[in-house]
């Protein structure tokens, strides 16, 4: 067992759970914020294909893995504007249009990859790595925590900004309000679907960086359906951060490393079943829900569309 | 509280209201995605008439294809059954995925042994019921959640169905692998042994238990005390409580004849198609069936004509690709398409969104809180209120 504790299996536990985390963590703080505005994007997973596939076309072709996390963010933004148009605007029902466009994402994202790449299957230029002066020295850490791609430091510190914006300042207390009590927003002269559409656009976009991560960084390539649920799980995780956005650090990694294990246990020729460790995070999730269970919150509005003056 | 004769009328002018709703609300949107994707078709270098004439000319006109598209609906319809009883008690059960695999895998873990021991119709029925009993059971710890401390089930039954996924796999590459090589699977249920077919047509008996199931979820819902105690529960759980309704208690039966009927589509997609369950079969039927049962107002009737038009558009389509030679997943968007569309139908013809949840007016009428209400509450149990309630009203 001292394996464990050796450095070449502890780094590519914790370097592989961050890679893994990042387009989680990501995506849930798209959703976190317009979760809390009463936006419930059951269509995150369709957002971060999009952006997925965006992100990797551009970055193939300009060789900019930049441009390429731009475009994955703009792809992401841009599909949640159907979002925007049809349940915040239009007040349809969040769930149907939230599957609709999973469905849609899976399938176009799907056909344009065959129709274009399907034969030379290309493979993006390994990403950068940025490597934290002196940090990267630390044994263990600075190998896998302290060389990673230049978003992974961006998003731990946006889940931080978030997370003070929700909670310091007046955006952030219109955006809750959305969520909580649209009708005291509205009272206030503050547009309930204004806000309500800055959130969802922001989860788009937060989704389709994520997307875009995974393309660029993680698998260095495409492939159709790609996501393999990340967006479900993303949700999963704002829901479970309360709408304290440092949390989705927690969860995004808790189920970054247990997707990531396996692959690092194999490094030292233990060979277990995929399953089983996959399961771990979400037995824990229900294992603290069971426990802890009258601290579940949501806000009160979710998944409801304002419509002015019905009670 | 509620009496006949004040549902009567109001019922009458509902069905009405909801029948020629239905026949406008199906067909325009139907049309603009086919045009929708149709331009995507062109698109990518396909001719589109020739796609949808081959889907039709597979999917229904053909009788082989249409038998094809009438065993596809059978797992379909008992998981819209499952849902309609969950939705219209306003619990979301998001966990079909989970329940149908665990269903799959323990029917075909268990019917080869059974096979053995029992014969074939001890062993369709001990292997449904073991599908029934683990989709029931896999539901419970979201339903106790729910109904006792308001935990959002769109987490919790999430949580359980990935569990419930792998559960499956583990089984199926563990304890009921077959010593066949290659791909990991459970033993083959020999065709002869499955579900006997209906009136000498390829159709199984899946598909009368599915209709069967469909049809009684119906009356269950419409014609019953229960029926009508889960929908008072769906509008407003607070009006429930104050009702003297036991919430906990209607959460769980409403949870578990959902997981069970679900468990029971595993039973049916692998005692009627497959025969034996390969390691990672996962059709994610769930998402599927979810959107229809939305579209159908959580009528079963509707569910039960928007799902097997689907089945006719996914066998038909896949033939079509075939022959287009484009991947398969082109259905996706045509679904997804028809889903956007008719929702827009809907709310330009209504001007109300379609989809809002549906409680008929005059229960809703009859369930307003009643004033002073609120200032009670807080020293009262909180089951299902309030903390995690999604989509109420």
């Amino acid at each position: 067992m001292s394996d464990l504790l050796s450095e070449e299996f502890l780094t590519a536990l914790i370097a592989g759970g961050l890679v893994a985390a990042m387009p989680l963590l990501l995506a849930s703080l798209g959703e976190l914020v317009s979760e809390q505005a009463g936006v419930l994007n059951v269509g995150l997973e369709g957002y971060m294909l999009f952006g997925a596939y965006l992100a990797f076309v551009i970055a193939y072709n300009t060789d900019s893995e930049w441009l390429g996390m731009l475009a994955g963010a703009v792809a992401g933004a841009v599909a949640s504007l159907l979002m925007v148009v049809l349940c915040v605007r239009m007040r349809l029902d969040q769930i149907v249009i939230g599957i609709a466009i999973i469905l849609v994402a899976e399938g176009a994202t799907s056909l344009l990859f065959d129709a274009q790449y399907a034969e030379s299957r290309p493979r993006l230029d390994s990403p950068s790595e940025l490597q934290i002066p002196l940090l990267k020295e630390i044994p263990i850490l600075g190998e896998s925590v302290f060389s990673q791609h230049a978003i992974v430091y961006v998003g731990v510190a946006l889940a931080f900004v978030v997370g003070w914006m929700l909670r310091r300042t007046s955006a952030g207390l219109s955006v809750r309000a959305a969520g909580e009590q649209p009708e005291a927003l509205d009272a206030a002269g503050v547009s309930v679907t204004a806000t309500r559409a800055w959130a969802t656009l922001w989860a788009g976009a937060m989704a389709g960086l994520g997307g875009a991560y995974l393309t660029i960084v993680g698998a260095g390539s495409f492939t159709p359906f790609i996501t393999q649920g990340a967006g479900f799980i993303a949700i999963v995780i704002a829901m479970l951060s309360r709408g304290v956005a440092p949390w989705t650090i927690v969860g995004a990694v808790l189920f970054g490393m247990s997707l990531s294990i396996a692959t690092a246990l194999q490094l030292i020729g233990v060979d277990i079943q995929t399953d089983y460790v996959q399961m771990l995070p979400f037995i824990a999730v229900i294992v603290v829900l069971v426990l802890f269970a009258r601290r579940s919150y949501l806000p009160s509005a979710l998944a409801l569309p304002y419509v002015r003056g019905e009670k | 509280m509620i009496s006949g004769e004040a549902r009567a009328p109001g019922k009458l002018k509902m069905r009405a209201f909801l029948l020629g709703d239905a026949a406008l609300t199906a067909a325009v949107p139907i049309v603009l995605a086919f045009v929708a994707n149709g331009i995507l078709l062109v698109a990518l270098g396909r001719d589109p008439f020739t796609f949808y004439s081959d889907m039709f000319e597979r999917g229904l006109f053909d009788w082989e294809g249409f038998q094809e598209s009438i065993i596809r609906s059978a797992p379909l319809l008992l998981i819209a059954a499952g849902l309609i009883v969950a939705f219209r008690a306003n619990l979301w059960n998001l966990g079909a995925d989970g329940q149908f695999l665990l269903g799959a895998a323990l029917t075909a873990g268990f019917a080869p042994s059974l096979l053995d021991s029992l014969g074939v119709w001890p062993m369709l029925l001990a292997t449904m019921a073991i599908a029934a009993l683990a989709g029931a059971a896999w539901t419970i710890i979201p339903a106790l959640l729910r109904g006792r401390y308001g935990v959002n089930e769109i987490i919790t039954t999430l949580m359980m169905s990935f569990i419930g996924i792998g559960v499956a796999n583990v089984l199926v590459k563990g304890p009921f692998k077959t010593d066949i090589g290659g791909v990991a699977r459970t033993d083959v249920v020999p065709f002869d042994e499955r579900f006997p077919l209906l009136f000498g047509t390829r159709i199984h008996l899946g598909f009368a238990i599915a209709v069967v199931a469909i049809l009684a979820i119906h009356v269950l819902m419409t014609r019953t005390s229960l029926g009508l105690r889960l929908r008072i529960l769906g509008a407003n759980p607070r009006a429930a409580l104050h009702a003297g309704l036991n919430p906990v208690r209607l959460t769980l039966i409403a949870f578990m004849l959902s997981g069970a009927l679900i468990g029971l589509s595993g039973s049916v997609e692998i005692l009627g198609v497959q025969g034996s369950f390969r390691a990672d079969f996962n059709p994610s039927y769930g998402l599927l069936v979810i959107p229809l049962v939305f579209l159908a107002r959580l009528n079963a009737i509707g569910s039960l004509v928007l799902v097997i038009a689907f089945s006719v558009i996914q066998i038909g389509g896949e033939s079509a690709a075939r022959q287009a030679e484009i991947t398969t997943d082109v259905l996706l968007v045509l679904v997804g398409m028809i889903l956007l569309f008719m929702a827009v139908t809907e709310y330009l013809r209504t001007r109300r969104g379609l989809g809002m949840r549906f409680v008929p007016p005059e229960v809703a009428e009859r369930l307003r809180p009643l004033p002073g209400e609120g200032a009670a509450a807080p020293s009262e149990p909180r089951p299902a209120v309030g903390a995690g309630e999604v989509g109420s009203r």
